[in-house]
């Protein structure tokens, strides 16, 4: 039992956390309660900051301001191994335990039964055989090796590691992303268990659902910054989405006319019950020229799926694509781009920069691809064409020639449009274009798409940035569970029309 | 449980198999005086292995060990017979300096976030190069301790169990129990088996990983010791191409070459399979003894070749996990 912090006390205080990345501030001032026995969610969509405040409570990163205490007393975790010290533990989603090492010694790494200095074998898969079966995991055997289990019971087992490690605050990040309904079910009893042994526990899931089954309350960021924190009971679910999407008012000047006639005829992509199985349901999409399409969803819904579909990355199963009104096949993204269709991705530094190479070489990169490698382009041409977008972009950089990881993120995001506006395309896929950048080259990236609409090009926009999507989107469609379950169009894109499709109950 | 030692269990019937073939070829080569020559003539290889497997358990690659064995001939030879130290003060001064080269490289790769290959591969030109700038010549070492040392041996039947191969088969039993059954060895396989993992579940990585080369280090002098011994002379040309060897060892012994799987023991019988063909040629006498590279060469491919064979057929099934 956990004496030092009462039921119901504060246990975890978190108070003005401000973490700084080059060019991004993750973390703005956020302060974060957590009480004994309780399971908090902590929500927000990618870029919210919630990776980062787990990262510095478990000590992979520093912080560069504000106070956290636990149980009253002031710290800073250095590592992983200090945070463990101070019994914080976390289960992660995607890097699981070491499936090379027996189950035993996954559960006990770092504080193994020694005896005359040696590991007590004999010791330690009797402990745990008896921490597995309070899991209900008897016939797991601890001497074989954990990669030789699913990756559900790999799970629970880092779960149970975790539970046994740390008696105070246990961190839960997307644990139940890759377990079955009954699997989730068993862990939530197993949170319902440890909340009454006086442990607090942070719980982070994209599944609305799960956040009402078992959390006690909910705090939600949004862009590094606190929303606010709310009982979970007390919170109707169109609000908790309204919190985690915002509702800042819209600039004015912005948004698009709706009414200018958009292209008729046939249009410029056109795809029809696409889908792929255990990956996304088949879907209709049809983008004319001069035509935005915005997508929406919470995370995990399927926007990116659609979009990975739609560029070829991932190949249909069913259904069938068309480009003006000719049937295509999309079966990688060569296909993609001989079609001239151009695709910035979410995340921006693994998929769409090349950070070490040049302005000017990340800019004709797309360009050349399409001719071939057989037809390089001259230097003068790449340069007279760097420069052409650099211009035409606004894209601030002192030379084409500067290594564009040392570009802001706003510039970075340009560079990218560059590189696919520098290949004429017909239809341009842009997943999250202003996640992560300032404020002045939001508004121009917006502009900018606005700009290019006016152009003829037919676009495909994912964003969470729901006030953006209402005001440059002709049509938006709905995602949630990785299925279309809604599209607005004309005087329906609000913001509160997306946001009760979201939130509408599956 | 049990497919985890077929990789083991393969190199070991290789190596009966080869014997069984060996001892019905030549009337006279199962007997115990040849399995002694073999350890003997090894010993310093063995020891190099030992910890190369700890090497190559944590995902890494130690290309010095042979560079610094010949740095240990080269400097034993002058210590000893040029400024008349005493040999025992000798080798207690260069199984310090191989540890703390060891450690250099082991802090370099974790600090500075160096891939291990090119900070071993600078090592093995710093440790060559250093042992030219010493001598260039091979200097016999003739101090009566090393007749002294050369003559201790177990009488075993027919056979004669070396000093330094003792030394060989207790570097063996002590690597096998500080891998095996000890938190230093979990944690060198918890490196190989994922370094980002290993770090969030609190390993040392740093200081284990700092531990094992200098281990290598250690090992490397004190196979240079052996091999000094052995020759009874230091020259800085020696043991080229051992950490070669080494690693072919570790690897035909059933250790992943990325790391993470593996048996001390397993690297012993690669050495065993190595010494066995280094033998067969002898006795057969018509061969080049080039064909002992051969033959090692086919072997590591085809166990490297069985070893990716047997991970995709263990990966369970890897694809549905990112489907959700």
């Amino acid at each position: 039992m956990a004496e030092t912090a009462p039921k119901g006390g504060a246990l975890l205080e978190i108070r003005g956390l401000v973490k700084r990345f080059p060019g991004v501030l993750a973390l703005d001032g956020v302060d974060f309660t957590l009480r004994a026995g309780e399971v908090h969610a902590l929500l927000g969509e990618n870029g919210a900051g919630k990776s980062t405040l787990i990262k510095i409570l478990t000590g992979v990163y520093w912080r560069d301001g504000g106070v956290i205490r636990l149980g009253g007393v002031d710290i800073t975790p250095r590592d992983v191994a200090d945070a463990q010290r101070l019994q914080i533990g976390a289960v992660f989603q995607e890097v699981n335990l070491l499936p090379n090492l027996s189950v035993a010694e996954n559960l006990f790494l770092g504080r193994q039964p020694v005896r005359y200095g040696l590991v007590d074998n004999r010791k330690m898969r009797q402990r745990a055989a008896e921490i597995l079966s309070g899991y209900g995991l008897q016939e797991i055997d601890p001497a074989a090796a954990l990669g030789s289990y699913s990756v559900a019971i790999q799970q629970v087992i880092a779960i149970a590691r975790a539970v046994d490690l740390s008696a105070k605050v246990l961190i839960l990040d997307e644990p139940t992303a890759s377990l079955d309904h009954q699997e989730v079910e068993m862990l939530f009893q197993v949170m319902r268990d440890l909340k009454g042994r006086g442990i607090g526990i942070i719980f982070i899931t994209h599944f609305l659902d799960q956040v009402y089954a078992v959390s006690d309350r909910i705090t939600v960021l949004r862009n590094g910054q606190l929303v606010g924190e709310r009982i979970a009971a007390e919170l109707p679910r169109l609000d908790l989405v309204a919190m985690m999407l915002g509702r800042a008012l819209v600039t004015e000047g912005a948004g698009v006319s709706r009414d200018r006639p958009i292209g008729t005829g046939a249009p410029v992509v056109g795809f029809k019950g696409y889908g792929k199985s255990r990956y996304l349901a088949p879907f209709d999409l049809e983008v004319h020229a001069g035509e935005v399409v915005g997508m929406v969803g919470l995370l995990g819904s399927g926007r990116t799926e659609t979009a990975k579909m739609v560029f070829g990355l991932e190949r249909a199963e069913s259904g069938s694509a068309a480009v003006d009104g000719q049937q295509v096949h999309l079966r990688s993204p060569r296909d993609a781009v001989r079609l001239g269709f151009g695709y910035c991705p979410e995340d921006r530094k693994n998929e769409g920069i090349i950070g070490e190479l040049s302005v000017r070489e990340n800019i004709i990169l797309a360009l050349q691809a399409r001719r071939g490698w057989l037809r390089p382009l001259s230097f003068r041409e790449q340069e007279a064409i760097a420069q052409a977008f650099i211009k035409r972009l606004d894209i601030r950089t002192p030379d084409a020639d500067r290594p564009v990881q040392f570009l802001s993120g706003g510039n970075q995001q340009k560079v990218l449009l560059a590189r696919w506006l520098a290949t004429e395309p017909r239809f341009l896929i842009l997943d999250e274009p202003t996640r992560g950048i300032d404020v002045g080259a939001h508004a121009e990236i917006i502009r900018l798409i606005d700009h290019l609409c006016a152009e003829g090009l037919a676009m495909l926009v994912i964003s969470s940035e729901l006030e953006e999507i209402v005001a440059y989107s002709h049509r938006v469609l709905v995602m949630r569970d990785h299925r279309q379950v809604g599209t607005l169009t004309g005087a329906e894109v609000t913001v509160d029309g997306i946001m009760a499709t979201i939130a509408a109950s599956a | 449980m049990n497919r985890r030692f077929l990789p083991l269990l393969m190199t070991t019937s290789v190596f009966v198999l080869g014997y069984l073939f060996c001892s019905f070829e030549f009337h006279n080569f199962a007997t115990v005086r040849v399995i002694c020559n073999l350890l003997t003539d090894n010993a310093f290889l063995g020891i190099v292995a030992v910890g190369m497997t700890f090497v190559i358990l944590s995902g890494g690659i130690d290309l010095s060990v042979g560079s610094v064995i010949a740095f240990t001939t080269v400097f034993l030879a002058i210590t000893i017979e040029q400024l008349s130290l005493p040999p025992v003060l000798a080798f207690a001064m260069i199984l310090v300096i191989g540890a703390a080269f060891g450690a250099a490289m082991g802090a370099c790769i974790h600090y500075l976030k160096i891939p291990a290959f090119i900070i071993t591969l600078a090592g093995m030109f710093l440790a060559r190069g250093l042992s030219f700038l010493l001598t260039t010549d091979s200097i016999p070492v003739n101090h009566p301790l090393y007749s002294t040392l050369n003559d201790v041996s177990i009488p075993i039947l027919s056979g004669r169990l070396s000093l330094i191969a003792i030394v060989m088969l207790l570097v063996f039993v002590a690597g096998g129990i500080l891998a095996h059954q000890t938190r230093f060895g979990t944690n060198v396989f918890a490196l190989g088996g994922n370094l980002t993992s290993a770090q969030l579940m609190g390993v040392p990585v740093g200081r284990t990983m700092i531990l094992i080369y200098t281990l290598s280090g250690f090992l490397s002098a004190l196979a240079g010791i052996v091999f000094s011994l052995y020759t009874s002379a230091g020259y800085s040309l020696a043991a080229t191409g051992t950490e070669m060897d080494a690693i072919a060892a570790v690897v035909i012994g059933g250790t992943l070459l990325t790391g993470g799987y593996g048996y001390v023991f397993g690297t012993f019988v690669g050495i065993l399979i190595q010494g066995l063909i280094q033998t067969f040629i002898t006795f057969d006498g018509t061969l080049s003894s080039w064909w002992t590279k051969i033959a090692v060469g086919v072997l590591l491919f085809a166990f490297i070749g069985f070893q990716r064979l047997l991970l995709i057929f263990w990966s369970p099934r890897n694809r549905s996990a990112e489907s959700m």
